[in-house]
């Protein structure tokens, strides 16, 4: 068993854990922060993302005892600071951006690291950018257009209208 | 996953050490590819060494010999970012996987794997890139040695990857859009002293250089220069994705677009 200590939604964590234990399996079973899904636990479908140091990573594909020291954001620390919605989180819900809501943390995480990288993306861009999280209910569109709509442009022109 | 110790030694000495200590060990670059294989329990080492911690290993430069070198332990994200001097190869780390695929992988990683279908292979042989270990430097000519096969010894670790950067290059890949692994790329490099192809995600045998393309664009780098000449499907993958002969034409096909967008 290794001591691992990282900043997790900005309070202070540590405990024991395997070398093998994925930063998932720590964050859903010894935090208990079960916002962040495991869809495939094979790196494709991008629900477990969340933001190690400012980057999206997938937690599935990431152990534990690697995120030492790191600074941890989850879909639990994605609210704003009097328990309110995001401008991301507020858009998946005015466009419909989810059905069943499974992928929807993995999408919240990585739409918000794709704004933080460019702030008013082209569809294409915000296309390319969710390669990695697969959503099987909406067909994409809805979430295009929340992504749109949560960096301040127009989405009427998004395709597939 | 078989149970297994982790190490993150901050430093390439330790590393070394860690991973000649006991044969059971194993290096962990950013994980992309080993982390899915170790739960398939396809691999049961004793021990990871992670190379993700060493400040050494990490970063992207400009030698005085007009090399881009990479450290090992460089995300692809990063070399996407920051390798602005060789534009293709920046392009080439910006097209792997999908962005949290890139935050992870590690430039190191995917060459001592050698997928046969991966991208920086491509762009190593197809650049005569230099792979620099702990231990000694390795032509990239000599390096790649068949699927998943490569000249590093075990616990040899690569540290830095130097890339001369061409007059021009592009890489043209089709994608294989479940995996986003190349279904068949190549990278084309028109250098001062001739031109280099490099094939991946065709050959059996992993990346390879198209000699009979390379003597034709040496002579004219034109994608007409290719016309007369095919690549034969024999000992290429042949997979529900694809057959031996369709990834055979696809490479000729991409040959001439990638010299056709070099710049």
């Amino acid at each position: 068993m290794t001591q691992v200590a990282m900043t997790v939604n900005g309070k202070s964590v540590s405990g024991e854990v395997e070398g093998r234990t994925l930063l998932s399996d720590y964050l859903r079973e010894d935090l208990r922060l079960t916002g962040t899904h495991v869809g495939c636990d094979t790196s494709q479908c991008g629900a477990c993302v969340v933001h190690v140091d400012g980057k999206a990573v997938k937690a599935c594909t990431m152990f534990a005892a690697e995120a030492e020291g790191a600074q941890v954001t989850t879909i639990e620390g994605m609210g704003t600071a009097d328990g309110g919605l995001t401008a991301v989180q507020q858009a998946f819900q005015d466009h419909h951006g989810l059905q069943c809501g499974f992928c929807t943390p993995g999408m919240v995480m990585t739409a918000a690291a794709l704004l933080e990288e460019t702030p008013k993306p082209t569809e294409a861009e915000i296309r390319d950018y969710l390669e990695g999280n697969i959503c099987r209910c909406t067909g994409y569109h809805n979430i295009v257009k929340a992504i749109m709509a949560a960096s301040g442009q127009d989405v009427s022109a998004v395709a597939a209208e | 996953m078989y149970a297994f110790d982790l190490e993150r030694p901050g430093r390439i000495a330790d590393a070394v050490k860690l991973l000649s200590d006991s044969e059971e060990s194993q290096p962990l670059g950013g994980g992309q590819t080993l982390i899915p294989t170790l739960k398939q329990r396809l691999a049961m080492p004793e021990r990871l060494v992670s190379l993700t911690a060493i400040p050494e290993m990490q970063g992207v430069c400009l030698s005085d010999a007009g090399e881009v070198c990479i450290g090992g332990a460089t995300t692809h994200a990063t070399v996407a970012a920051e390798a602005g001097a060789y534009p293709a190869l920046a392009a080439l780390a910006a097209g792997i996987g999908d962005p949290a695929v890139r935050n992870r992988g590690t430039i190191g990683g995917s060459l001592a794997n050698n997928d046969p279908s991966a991208c920086y292979p491509a762009a190593a042989l197809g650049s005569g890139a230099r792979i620099i270990t702990n231990a000694r430097e390795i032509a990239a000519d000599d390096y790649f040695q068949g699927m998943f096969t490569t000249a590093l010894d075990e616990g040899e670790i690569i540290t830095e990857v130097r890339f001369p950067v061409p007059e021009k290059a592009h890489y043209e890949k089709f994608d294989q859009p479940a995996s986003r692994f190349a279904l068949t790329a190549v990278f084309v490099a028109k250098y001062a002293d001739g031109v280099r192809v490099a094939v991946t995600g065709a050959s059996e045998e992993g990346v390879f250089r198209w000699s009979e393309a390379e003597a034709a664009l040496s002579a004219d780098f034109s994608a007409e220069a290719l016309s007369g000449l095919s690549l034969s499907g024999d000992g290429m993958i042949s997979d529900l994705h694809g057959s031996g002969a369709y990834r055979a034409h696809l490479a000729k096909v991409l040959t001439g677009r990638a010299v056709a967008a070099a710049r």
